[in-house]
């Protein structure tokens, strides 16, 4: 299945999470903190917010809590 | 535009204890409105696994499953206002009858480099890697405490993961009291660490003191109080046992008790026709669960609970071992030093927490709480570390619960 994140494509298995499918696709964080640090999905389920990413132009979704599908476009803030 | 529905009973969560209430409210010829905000049901425990229950009770008429839907605010008990992520619709849905089978998230306790990509908690890697992220071949180590690390390990291992070892703060003493006398089948297998955790070093009276990287986790230097030695890996998960979710009940006014939705012999909560079950009364794992959803529904439908008496006293006894067996040593409060970030949202650190008194001056001063996650993962910390109240009117629980464009509170 491919996704486009960041303007790239990239190949992630179907079936997946967006927070799996940009592991797959080798990006180590979804957003920077405010003083700039990396950070990546941490609880998985929804609580603590730092997986947030913009899925197909809106912004702040959850990572963890979204299903990946054919030719969606994910934006990460990191 | 917002769409209305309405039924007998709103039924939050599709854990466990959900899908037992379901499965009773139907056939007795309830309608029910089932709201999880997951995209899949199963809860924490069964996440995206096969759940033929489930799929047979989706087809039933009287049934409106909605899934990938979030409460996020509340006219009253029996009127929530939802949201639907994906498709970015809001839903009013009104019944006479609601339960909150709303579950339980992980402790956590910040230490210097907890922020790291590659650290996750332990539970929240076991579900990262349940819906596809890569695990395998990758060194992980797990550390905090309680069951969860166990059952964290079975599903990381399943996935291919290089399992180094479980590091369980509880002393041998307290795990070995917890599990002796355990009844038969209960969790003492898992503790004997028989089946599919052979091999695993199971390390009790050890702990996480720091994670080491630059811009991500790269090691963790652990100790048992007496030495220090750093692990190299690339990922941790780490967690230091569960905690209720209760802001959905504290929302609505619902009375706490020890950190939990306060609940009766009936499982009704301080407001009328508003019930709960599961670890959002208390944790007690999946059994108990699976029992308090059945019980609510009893009750939702005005039957006797006294066939379920027993057993649940029996999963009430087992929770106070989990309590007592898991107990957080001393050590871990000091985990945390000046610099170690508290709240993740806004970057706020302990030293500039510790110059307030309670969540009110710090939110203000600070933005402590203030960020996406709403003090879910921060307002436990600051209660444990600095002792600031978390009960209702502490923390000042208000909708919307998670962020939400604005037109998803705004009437049409
Ligand atoms: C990350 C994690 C992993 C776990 N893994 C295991 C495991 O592998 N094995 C095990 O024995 N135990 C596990 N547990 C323990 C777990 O709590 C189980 O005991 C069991 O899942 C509890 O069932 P429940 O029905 O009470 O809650 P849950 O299974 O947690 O179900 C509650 C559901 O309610 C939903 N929800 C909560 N608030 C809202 C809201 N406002 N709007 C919409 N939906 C909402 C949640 O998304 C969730 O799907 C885990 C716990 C956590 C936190
Ligand atoms: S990883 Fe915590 S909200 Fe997604």
């Amino acid at each position: 299945m491919k996704i486009i994140i960041n303007g790239i494509e990239a190949e992630v298995p179907a079936g997946v999470t967006v927070a799996a499918a940009l592991a797959h696709a080798g990006h180590g964080a979804t957003r920077r903190s405010l003083s700039g640090q990396p950070r990546q999905a941490f609880c998985g389920m929804g609580v603590c917010q730092e997986c947030r990413v913009r899925i197909d132009g809106q912004p702040e979704r959850l990572a963890c809590m979204s299903l990946a599908v054919e030719g969606m476009l994910v934006e990460t803030l990191a | 535009m917002t769409k209305h529905l309405q039924a007998d009973a709103i039924v939050v969560g599709a854990g466990p204890a959900g899908i037992a209430a379901v499965s009773h409210l139907l056939p007795a010829g309830r309608s029910v409105i089932w709201v999880d905000n997951q995209p899949r049901p199963g809860g924490q425990i069964w996440r995206g696994a096969a759940l033929p229950q489930v799929d047979t009770l989706r087809q039933h008429p009287r049934l409106s499953m909605l899934p990938g839907h979030a409460v996020v605010a509340a006219e009253s008990p029996h009127e929530l206002l939802l949201h639907d992520a994906a498709g970015q619709q809001t839903l009013r849905v009104r019944a006479p009858q609601l339960l909150l089978a709303l579950g339980a998230r992980e402790r956590m306790l910040p230490f210097p480099g907890w922020t790291l990509p590659g650290v996750h908690g332990a539970g929240g890697l076991q579900a990262l890697v349940k819906g596809g992220w890569p695990i395998a071949g990758r060194r992980v180590l797990l550390a905090g405490s309680g069951p969860l690390l166990l059952a964290s390990a079975a599903s990381l291992r399943a996935a291919g993961a290089r399992l180094l070892g479980i590091y369980e703060q509880a002393p041998r003493g307290a795990l070995a009291r917890f599990a002796a006398g355990l009844p038969l089948g209960k969790m003492a297998q898992a503790l004997g660490l028989g089946w599919r955790l052979r091999g695993l070093p199971y390390a009790p009276g050890c702990w996480p003191l720091r994670a080491l990287g630059e811009n991500k986790l790269e090691a963790v230097l652990l100790t048992d109080g007496q030495r220090e030695w750093a692990e190299p890996c690339d990922a941790l998960g780490v967690g230091f046992g569960l905690l209720p979710n209760t802001e959905l009940a504290e929302l609505l006014g619902c009375a706490l008790q020890d950190g939990a939705i306060a609940v009766g012999a009936k499982l009704q909560t301080s407001l009328p026709g508003v019930f709960a079950a599961g670890e959002c009364t208390g944790i007690g794992g999946v059994d108990k669960a699976s029992l308090e959803g059945a019980m609510a529904a009893a009750a939702m439908l005005g039957q006797g609970l006294k066939p379920y008496a027993r057993r649940h006293a029996g999963q009430l006894a087992f929770a106070r071992r989990l309590a007592s067996g898991f107990a957080l040593r001393p050590e871990l409060l000091q985990l945390a030093d000046a610099k170690t970030l508290i709240c993740r949202c806004e970057d706020v650190s302990l030293g500039a927490l510790k110059a307030w008194p309670q969540w009110r001056d710090a939110k203000l001063q600070t933005r402590c709480g203030m960020g996406a996650c709403q003090g879910r993962i921060c307002g436990p910390i600051t209660q444990t570390l600095l002792g600031w109240p978390e009960a209702s009117g502490g923390r000042g629980t208000r909708a919307p619960l998670q962020p939400v464009p604005l037109r998803c509170l705004m009437d049409d």
